[in-house]
């Protein structure tokens, strides 16, 4: 088949649209162009990297050379950039607009930090060379880890976690360490019923069950509910705060001090540090354990889903279990203590190969430098300030969740689409529509039809009034009737609902080679 | 012939010595569009209340739990490429497993259709 | 402040809108004893300039591997990564987006992972990969917890050719998580008899291939006994190239996949962000943790993909999740897709050509030297020499004459007199026949 007839097949089934000038021979329409799986595209033998001839020599394989061809298409490399430009084109992204997503901080990704995580004394340094070779590295790891434990009043930080959710099995197992070093076995961890799904998978994975403690009318933890589940068989409590309905837990000290009451420990998911820095170390509300995403208060970029980072910071009773490396300082210096011995011979072991995301720690440290103790303070009240301006703006229209002023997010839940025939699903959907990404949706599960909205600090007020006036308009609009607009959007969006349920029924996870007899018709 | 229902929405249905388990219309509802179910081994023994198979929507996954104890004998092969027969048909196609029953005392605790249907009434 | 772009003006109206007197009021839940009302201990804000010359400092300290002869592999490996990689994964809607889970407005980042599920599948002879893990060793962590879950079975067995890292990671998992791990003795010659080790409470054996000590091997017969035990076989890959030039996991029986994609289009950067791989047989497809994107149609009838069986992950399943992750490495992913997309079947058997070609030269070379031998009877990449003294010192001294000479056994497996002496080297395409010449001479010189 010919390229631009194999475009028309991808778009087969398309329903020409009226209203924006009908069909197109390709499918395309202006600049947004259908594209065809990499697959799709190969033509034998063609390739976009140009190679030297290998020299000859006597093969060392064994007789384990590869028999069958892996398979993979053959493109030049402008067919290449073409694909990946395209495919970028039908992403939204922080650059494009406003991503109010709650519980994800999808603040601006400042542009220094893809230059110096690229210097070559960063990005072409081998983990495993002597650490002579390497101190650099190791200042910036210090470095990172200073700011890290400056911020949050804690004595020791874990730099290694590779993600938040891998951040939180570090916190946990540091706490299983300190209680089997105690010589005690404990059976349960508490989790609020708004908590993060990571939070109960994480202690289920640590073989703990997890027991969930419901929210009060205020939408924080109800304390008494709390008490009445605490005792020597729990391990830990696990809490986000600011709480996943953006509020401040206000009776956190005194829930910290029931905590440790009964001998267990205090682990916070500190995925919504971006509503406290500067003005609130978690040290000082008595929690134990924290882990840190950099990819969300410290802006490394979410890349589409990742990689991320999450140091976990914790209090000098942990401190012995913490994972290696540790970075320590001798009389020659900082150095990497990469085994369970020595200083860190009480090490839980490794949770990850090497020394942790170095590529994440030179970008969150230029964010950190960057905004210094003022701009780290300026930027967590910009944060809660651009979240409650947007409640005031729209509450007239959409339900707030609870009472008074959020944090840095703000809860709604679907209250003010009752009787209208529309859904959370469906409003976000329409938000798509007009240029938005929709903030979370169905979480936390604590209300029905959760609707999660994070400006962050780097919206500006112009374009949050923006954002106000969509909201606003699209609440009105669903409370007037207009149900089927909801329902069939996004219709200009690359694609419109997708079938997911198909896809879960009939799986494709990969593209398959056509049949072998139409192969050989073409 | 007797129906009866659970509080968490399984139906059994017994006929002579041997049980058939569904979910009801309600939760079939409630889920959504069912794209898997993992049916039990036949052979395993179950208890009364706890876990016995798993429902899938795209966004949920459930647990069902076994109304009474005994052990499966047979289990609705025809889910694993119509998991959507669930939805279409979960009083009849849609079943899940049959069971040998252990104790016909415990359907005792268990609702009639009548009252199922003022149960699920109430949950507004 | 550049990134901050609330006014004063902005501020004041704002909080008259909401109706507080200042941001104070907003705060006003946190407990009065712990509100910092001054600064934090740290420096202000920077500019550019600043943080440049900090940073740049910091940097300049460094030998960096492409200055020097660099030899260094142990699970991370030097490759070229064509210029166009870089600029496409920077580009702002694949930079700055997050998960897809609006798939009408992540078309881009879900055909990029359907590609990317198909390559991975495809290097490892697999029926099904995921969008990728945090790294190679929690990969092989999470491969042996799979494998639990699909046997019931709790104990592993880790063979002796297993990268210290992943085996590590895995035995800590085990000790938290619940299962067993059998460590095999380091084994530099990689001929244990694992077949030795199954019984029936065995849930997997996991060999790595090529081994850490660089080995090729044919694990077939290996499988078989797993499989006659009702268990399963996972190897591991920590040098992706390798899959262009010898026989893949799939080939050979294997159940499970875990490997480190890190030389395909991602760069040393210290040991990380890296890109674990994950791929299974089909029938375990809904054990498997992590992302999967899927192939589905719109409501137009028009071809996409969505993110799928979502019903394994935490934001469903909660504690019953296949697993605790919630990030895949999707920018690391990209980049290496692209690097696959660029090659394409002819540039990839190319440079594994080449990559072996370099070793087998290298090779040569370091047996040319007095009192050097090399360990393996094959290789792919990398290989162990042994010399007649610690390998660590001789490491430290030619890394002040600038050379990069590998890494000593004793750095992953510390306290074994028995392995003082091995030093594993690897080759690339980036290695260059002087550079070898200058490595032998070198280790000639130190060993004198």
């Amino acid at each position: 088949m010919s390229d631009w007839s194999q475009a028309v097949s991808a778009g087969k089934g398309a329903k020409p649209d009226a209203a924006s000038g009908g069909a197109t021979i390709t499918g395309n329409r202006g600049l947004r162009i259908e594209e065809l799986l990499l697959f799709e595209q190969d033509r034998p033998g063609r390739t976009a990297v140009d190679l030297p001839e290998p020299p000859k020599v006597k093969s060392r394989l064994g007789a384990l050379a590869r028999k069958r061809p892996v398979g993979l298409p053959g493109l030049a490399e402008p067919q290449v950039v073409r694909h990946f430009t395209r495919l970028s084109q039908k992403n939204y992204g922080i650059d494009v607009g406003t991503y109010p997503l709650g519980s994800c901080t999808m603040k601006h990704n400042p542009r220094l930090g893809e230059r110096l995580a690229r210097l070559a004394g960063f990005a072409d340094i081998h983990p495993l060379q002597p650490q002579s070779t390497v101190p650099g590295a190791i200042e910036l790891m210090d470095t990172l880890a200073h700011w890290i434990k400056t911020l949050t009043g804690f004595p020791a930080v874990a730099l290694s976690p590779a993600a938040g959710a891998h951040g939180e099995l570090c916190g946990i197992m540091c706490v299983r360490a300190a209680l089997d070093a105690r010589g005690e076995k404990r059976t349960r961890v508490l989790v609020p019923e708004s908590a993060h799904g990571t939070n109960p998978a994480t202690a289920a994975a640590c073989g703990y069950t997890v027991d969930a403690i419901p929210a009060n009318v205020r939408g924080r933890v109800d304390l008494a509910a709390l008490k009445a589940k605490l005792g020597r068989d729990v391990a830990a409590l696990m809490l986000t705060n600011p709480n996943t309905c953006g509020l401040f837990e206000n009776e956190i000290r005194e829930i910290a001090d029931a905590v440790h009451a009964v001998g267990a420990y205090f682990y916070c998911d500190g995925a919504n540090f971006n509503a406290i820095m500067g003005r609130v170390r978690p040290a000082d509300l008595g929690i134990d354990v924290m882990h840190l995403n950099l990819h969300k208060t410290f802006s490394t970029p979410h890349g589409g889903g990742g990689p991320g980072s999450g140091p976990v910071v914790m209090t000098a009773a942990l401190a012995p279990y913490a994972p290696v490396p540790w970075v320590v300082r001798g009389a020659e210096g900082l150095r990497l203590v990469e085994h369970a011995e020595g200083p860190a011979k009480e090490s839980l072991g490794r949770l990850k190969q090497n020394h942790g995301q170095m590529g994440m720690f030179v970008r969150a440290l230029t964010y950190m430098m960057s905004h210094g103790a003022d701009g780290l303070r300026q930027a967590a009240e910009d944060a809660v300030l651009n979240a409650n301006y947007i409640l005031a703006g729209v509450k007239d229209e959409v339900s707030p969740a609870f009472p008074g002023t959020c944090m840095h997010e703000v809860l709604f839940d679907d209250h003010f689409l009752k009787d209208t025939g529309v859904t959370t699903l469906d409003f976000a959907k329409a938000m798509i529509d007009e240029g938005f990404h929709p903030m979370t949706m169905y979480f936390p599960l604590v209300v029905h039809g959760a609707l999660l909205m994070e400006p962050t600090e780097t919206e500006s007020k112009e374009g949050l009034d923006l954002f106000i006036a969509v909201i606003k308009g699209l609440a009105k609009r669903a409370k007037s009737g207009d149900a089927e607009y909801f329902h069939g959007a996004p219709r200009l969006a690359p694609r419109r609902r997708l079938d997911e349920t198909l896809a879960a029924r009939k799986p494709v996870l990969r593209w398959h080679p056509p049949q072998p007899d139409r192969q050989a018709a073409d | 012939m007797t129906l009866k229902y659970t509080k968490d929405h399984e139906w059994v249905r017994v006929e002579g010595a041997t049980a058939t388990v569904g979910i009801s219309d309600y939760a079939q509802t409630q889920l959504g569009d069912v794209v898997y179910v993992e049916v039990p081994e036949v052979g395993r023994k179950l208890e009364q209340g706890k876990e016995a198979a798993v429902v899938e929507s795209v966004k949920a996954a459930s647990e069902v739990y076994a109304p009474l104890s005994g052990q499966v004998t047979e289990v609705n092969t025809e889910l694993a490429g119509e998991p959507g027969r669930v939805n279409a048909d979960p009083m009849g196609g849609g079943w899940f497993f049959k069971m040998s029953i252990a104790n016909a005392k415990e359907l005792d605790a268990l609702m009639d259709e009548a009252q199922y249907k003022k149960f699920v009434e109430g949950l507004g | 402040m550049r990134y901050l772009p609330l006014t004063t003006a902005d501020r004041q109206a704002m909080l008259a809108a909401i109706g507080v007197p200042s941001i104070d009021a907003l705060f006003a839940d946190v407990p009065e004893a712990a509100r910092l009302h001054g600064l934090l201990d740290l420096p202000k804000a920077q500019g550019e300039l600043e943080v440049e010359r900090a940073l740049a400092a910091m940097a300049a300290k460094n030998l960096s591997a492409g200055s020097v002869p660099s030899f260094i592999g142990a699970g991370v490996y030097r490759h070229h990564v064509p210029a166009a990689v870089d600029h496409l994964i920077q580009r702002g809607e694949f930079l700055t987006s997050y998960t897809p889970y609006q798939p009408e407005v992540a078309q881009g980042t879900l055909q990029m992972l359907f590609e990317f599920q198909t390559q991975i599948a495809l290097l490892t002879g697999m029926d099904v990969a995921n969008a990728s893990m945090y790294d190679g060793a929690t990969s092989c962590a999470e491969a042996v917890m799979m494998a639990n879950r699909v046997t019931r079975r709790r104990k592993a067995i880790l063979a002796g050719n297993l990268h210290p890292h992943y085996r590590d990671c895995t035995r800590s998992y085990g000790r938290f998580v619940g299962f067993e791990t059998v460590l095999a003795d380091p084994d530099p010659t990689e001929r244990q008899d694992l077949s030795r080790l199954i019984d029936r409470e065995t849930s997997c054996v996991v060999v790595q291939n090529p081994g850490f000590f660089g080995a090729v091997r044919d694990y077939t017969a290996l499988a078989a006994s797993c499989h006659a035990a009702g268990a399963l076989l996972v190897m591991v890959v920590t040098e992706a190239v390798s899959l262009a030039a010898i026989e893949p996991p799939g080939a050979m029986g294997a159940d499970i996949v875990a490997g480190e994609g890190q030389s395909f289009g991602n760069a040393l950067n210290f040991g990380g962000p890296h890109l674990g791989l994950f791929a299974s047989s089909e029938k375990y497809v809904r054990q498997m943790p992590g992302r999967l994107a899927g192939e589905t149609v719109d409501a137009d009838g028009k071809r996409g993909w969505v993110l799928t069986l979502s019903t394994r992950e935490q934001h469903i399943r909660r504690e019953k999740a296949t697993s605790n992750i919630c990030t895949n490495s999707e920018l690391c992913a990209l980049a290496a897709s692209i690097h696959l997309a660029l090659l394409g079947e002819a540039g990839l058997q190319r440079l594994g050509a080449l990559n072996h070609a370099k070793a087998v030269q290298l090779a040569d070379r370091l047996a040319a030297v007095p009192g050097v031998s090399v360990v393996n009877d094959t290789f792919f990449n990398e290989f162990t020499v042994k010399l007649p003294k610690p390998a660590a010192a001789v490491v430290e001294g030619l890394a002040k004459r600038k050379i990069l000479a590998g890494v000593p056994v004793s750095r992953l497996h510390p306290g074994r007199a028995e392995l003082a002496n091995l030093l594993v080297v690897a080759a690339t395409e980036t290695n260059t026949e002087d550079e070898i010449a200058a490595f032998g001479a070198a280790l000639q010189e130190a060993l004198r």
